[in-house]
């Protein structure tokens, strides 16, 4: 404890973090608002809001699991190649060749799917506790965006695998875009970039899912955590 | 100043005026650039019309599905010719042939069709498109599967 004290009084601690250990109220809350990633966060947490049976911590998941997703996605862009002829082997290739990379692959995939699980969950649980009420009424909207964003994630990395499930399951999918009134018939067109789910399908697929998407998804959560600041805490 | 009741267009007006234009004008012309680039000219996608053999080859009465083409060739009859498309008309799934039954069945959300493409039952909402199907100099069929046409055309062989 000597050390870490020792540590955190340096000069070079200190001049990272200007407070060092907090020992008032006050300087609790200037470690909050003097970091980029704490100022965030609300300042001032009530203790009734961190009871598991408050939120049962659905939006916290949901964020673990997008840093899971995180991770595993970028270790998996390293063996994977979005192209017809390759695709398919590198997904086999990591399952079968690569250490762990099955269990990477596992990993991103249970963990997609438990995100889309635990963020409808977490829109339910604010649903019926009026947590969309005023002053929150926009903070609603945007998990209702996100909400949209996590479904098309998981939506466009379907398609990456490259197998008879995937080709299908994006053929009903797009075909689905198709009945949009007046533009359907382009709006599908654009989206696969050509008539068929084909090798510029695989492409766009993979460039929606692993730059476009994510990079919504995050600006909209840093807003998200924001607004729960601003709007007074969680209820 | 005049003595009207319009109100003169000040410089300032004027130039916030040309400024949001041009911002809007560039706007959209990025918006139709954007919408252009993301639309391919060329596209390498297999060729719509394929060659589907003799007429002989069929037989009488018979609904023939070809799996690499997604398309049924049908002789209903002697010299009676047409082709339907396999790609189901509700979600763009492949149905398959019954031959037992008689009927065409989507394996994906349960849609049926009779051989002639007319819907029985299930989610579809249209008949199976029926493409165009002619003979060539060598006497061989060819299927043109960008080709939808009306169920009076038949290929009379």
């Amino acid at each position: 404890m000597r050390l870490l004290e020792h540590i955190a009084n340096s000069r070079a601690w200190r001049s990272v973090f200007r407070t060092g250990i907090p020992e008032s109220n006050l300087e609790r809350s200037e470690v909050i608002m003097n970091g980029l990633f704490l100022h965030v966060h609300p300042v001032k947490v009530r203790e009734r809001s961190l009871r598991f049976s408050t939120t049962f911590y659905l939006g916290g998941i949901s964020f673990g699991l997008f840093l899971i997703l995180i991770v595993t996605g970028i270790l998996l862009m390293l063996y994977y190649r979005p192209s017809v002829p390759q695709a398919y082997h590198d997904m086999k290739d990591l399952q079968f060749v690569v250490s762990p990379g099955r269990f990477l692959r596992n990993m991103h995939r249970w963990a997609a799917h438990g995100m889309v699980a635990v963020v409808f969950l977490h829109l339910l649980r604010v649903f019926y506790a009026g947590a969309y009420k005023p002053p929150r009424e926009f903070n609603w909207v945007v998990g209702v965006l996100l909400f949209i964003l996590t479904l098309l994630l998981s939506f466009t990395g379907y398609l990456l695998p490259w197998d008879q499930l995937s080709i299908w399951a994006v053929t009903i999918g797009t075909n689905m875009a198709r009945a949009t009134p007046l533009i359907g018939e382009k709006l599908r067109f654009v989206l696969l970039g050509g008539n068929v789910v084909g090798g510029n399908a695989l492409l766009r697929f993979y460039v929606l899912h692993c730059v476009v998407l994510p990079l919504f998804l995050t600006l909209g959560v840093g807003i998200h955590f924001w607004r729960i600041r601003k709007d007074g805490g969680l209820k | 100043m005049n003595e009207s009741d319009e109100r003169p267009i000040s410089r300032r007006y004027f130039f916030e005026a040309v400024g949001c234009g041009a911002v809007v004008v560039s706007m959209a012309g990025g918006g139709v650039w954007g919408w252009q680039f993301l639309s391919p000219n060329v596209l390498f996608e297999p060729s719509s019309s394929f060659r589907a053999g003799r007429p002989e080859d069929y037989p009488l009465g018979a609904v023939t599905f070809n799996p690499q083409q997604r398309v049924f060739i049908v002789r209903e009859k002697e010299g009676y010719f047409y082709a339907l498309s396999a790609v189901c008309s509700h979600l763009g799934c492949i149905a398959n042939w019954r031959q037992e039954e008689g009927i065409i069945a989507c394996p994906c959300h349960g849609s049926k069709f009779a051989r002639t493409g007319e819907v029985l039952t299930g989610p579809a909402p249209r008949p199976l498109q029926r493409l165009l199907i002619a003979l060539n100099e060598g006497g061989e069929l060819v299927v043109d599967k960008g080709t939808a046409v009306g169920e009076e055309q038949i290929l009379k062989v």
